[in-house]
């Protein structure tokens, strides 16, 4: 009995041996990609936030007194920016929902044989530096410009200015400017999600539809644009997110008036070096977008369930 | 009326396409731009026609030195990028392990966090720490945030994998080596290569984490940023042309392969 006891005995701890060196691979595979993540992006944020309840100057250099009064200092002085950043991100996120879901239509069930050419010039303008198209925007928009001169005759621009969009005859350092500069740069990332979405929906489904006398207006309410969430969701928050945080649209298409949160949080950070009113600041930015983007990501949740 | 109904037929397509004109529109001045001449410093209105910037495209101090840069930093941040998150991607397929929904949450927060505020809290580690800025500095936030970038192309791809294709390679005797290097490796490479492809072009045209924590060193995007300030030089419409140009041949080129080989790979 105990000669034939004894191999599994012997036998076991090589297995158990084998299975806990496998049981260690997943971690050696993690380690270091999260400990770059984490060395990298999350202990600076902790950084940013010591330094934000900080005081001192530069020359004495920055003591942690958890002097919270920045906030509130940091808020009440730049609250209109803040107010801005969101005021623009969103209205460039819905206009880019509005203008990107019939190209996302477009390619996904209409282009045919010219998809994979459509798809191309949606990226395309990827491969030429975004600061250069920005550039290019100043002169599309140019006083005295094709698009000025059109819109003028059309008493567009009366209408803007009345709106408080525009100032006069001029479209260039203008509220309407920024927002159209963040259209532009963020539409890809709301065209592409929406296509991905739009691609999975099995065409039947739209014939099935119209065999039960749907029109294509109902077939749509009913139907395509339910699927299509996914794609809505997160083409949003690609689009609304970087657009919240970005000053290059508004520091080269707008003027001192249209000032977003990003452009102060970089020049209290590279210029006036006040360091912890920048962390406050940036700090509160991030508050706000991750408090947006969940309430967002629940609520657009529970409506795919419906 | 046949006008109207037609219109109201096609709606969509002619939304769509002017969509499309909207987004074009803007390299399509670039590319005409590249053939001015400006009166004064800035390239903004057009004057008359000359291909001098074509002819002498590094004409202007330290532009195509920053573009090499720039190359350069791509290159390594991808590399960088690329391992490591193939690494985590086949890591949260493949396996079972603990914390995973805080390293999940590790990797989506980069993603759904602006841009300034990674870039603004880096800088003030690297103060903190008293880090010389520069390359290195820039090199580490690139690959920072193309990692959450990769993960995500690489492990769509290795989901939908079929693991019985390894299962079958190991049942005909492939080690775990040769299995990962035969059948793995290829199955999961379009992923690689997509999550590459994003990070080599989130790391050359990134701008803002790079203005906080590049110091003196001057990247192409920087370059770019600098010369809104103090003037445009016509070259950067010819980089900006060029580096259209090829990249668009390269994708065409890349599909008409593609689609040959699938014509003659598909039996007739």
């Amino acid at each position: 009995m105990t000669v034939t006891e004894a191999p599994p005995a012997t036998e076991e701890p090589p297995v158990h041996k084998v299975s806990a060196r496998k049981r260690l691979v997943p971690y050696w595979l993690l380690l270091p990609g999260i400990l770059w993540l984490l060395v990298f992006f999350a202990l600076p944020l902790i950084y940013q936030g010591s330094t934000s309840v900080q005081e001192g100057s530069l020359e004495a250099g920055f003591k942690v007194t958890w002097h919270f009064q920045t906030y509130w200092d940091a808020l009440a002085e730049y609250w209109p920016q803040f107010i801005r950043s969101l005021l623009y991100a969103g209205t460039a996120t819905i206009l880019c929902l509005l203008l990107g879901y019939p190209l996302a239509y477009l390619i996904a069930f209409k282009a045919g044989r010219w998809r994979n050419l459509v798809l191309v010039l949606v990226i395309a303008p990827f491969f030429t530096s975004f600061l250069i198209r920005t550039l290019a925007w100043k002169t599309i928009l140019a006083d005295g410009g094709p698009v000025v001169g059109v819109l003028d005759a059309l008493h567009v621009l009366d209408v803007t200015s009345w709106l408080g969009w525009t100032e006069g005859s001029r479209l260039l350092a203008t509220p309407l400017a920024v927002v159209c500069g963040l259209t532009y740069n963020f539409l890809p990332f709301m065209i592409l999600p929406l296509y991905t979405s739009l691609e999975r929906i099995d065409g039947r489904l739209h014939e099935a539809a119209g065999d039960l006398y749907a029109t294509p207006a109902t077939t749509f309410r009913k139907v395509t644009f339910p699927l299509s969430m996914p794609g809505v969701v997160s083409g949003t928050l690609l689009t609304f997110i970087p657009a919240a945080g970005d000053y290059v649209n508004a520091e080269l298409l707008g003027s001192t008036d249209t000032k977003m949160v990003g452009s102060v949080i970089q020049s209290q950070f590279l210029r006036v070096l006040d360091y912890p009113t920048a962390a406050a600041l940036s700090f509160i930015l991030m508050a706000i977008v991750l408090i947006m983007v969940t309430v967002y990501m629940r609520k657009s949740g529970t409506e795919d369930l419906v | 009326m046949a006008v109207v109904k037609w219109l109201r037929r096609n709606l969509v397509v002619i939304a769509g396409l002017l969509t499309l004109a909207y987004m074009i529109l803007p390299n399509v001045v670039v590319m005409v731009f590249s053939f001015n001449k400006p009166n004064g410093r800035f390239n903004y209105a057009w004057q008359q026609f000359s291909t001098d910037a074509w002819a002498d495209p590094c004409g202007v101090a330290d532009l195509c030195g920053s573009l090499a840069l720039s190359l350069q930093l791509a290159a390594w941040a991808t590399l960088g990028a690329t391992i490591l998150g193939t690494m985590i991607a086949f890591a949260l397929v493949r396996y079972r392990f603990r914390a995973r929904g805080a390293i999940n949450s590790l990797i989506f927060l980069p993603m759904a966090m602006p841009e300034v505020v990674m870039a603004a809290s880096l800088l003030t580690l690297f103060l903190n720490m008293g880090a010389p800025l520069g390359f290195w500095t820039v090199l580490i936030a690139h690959i920072m945030f193309c990692l959450s970038f990769v993960v995500t192309a690489v492990k769509a791809r290795v989901m939908s994998m079929d693991p019985r294709l390894e299962e079958a390679a190991r049942d005909l005797y492939a080690g775990p080596v040769q299995t990962f290097v035969r059948v793995t490796l290829p199955i999961a490479a379009p992923g690689i290569a997509a999550g590459a492809l994003l990070a080599f072009s989130l790391s050359f045209d990134d701008f803002i984490i790079t203005n906080f924590n590049a110091g003196s060193t001057v990247t192409f995007p920087m370059f770019v940023w600098g010369s809104a300030q103090r003037g445009t030089p016509v070259q950067i419409n010819v980089i900006g042309t060029a580096m259209f140009v090829i990249a668009v041949l390269v994708v065409l080129g890349g599909q008409f392969i593609a689609s040959r080989r699938k014509n003659s790979a598909s039996p007739k």
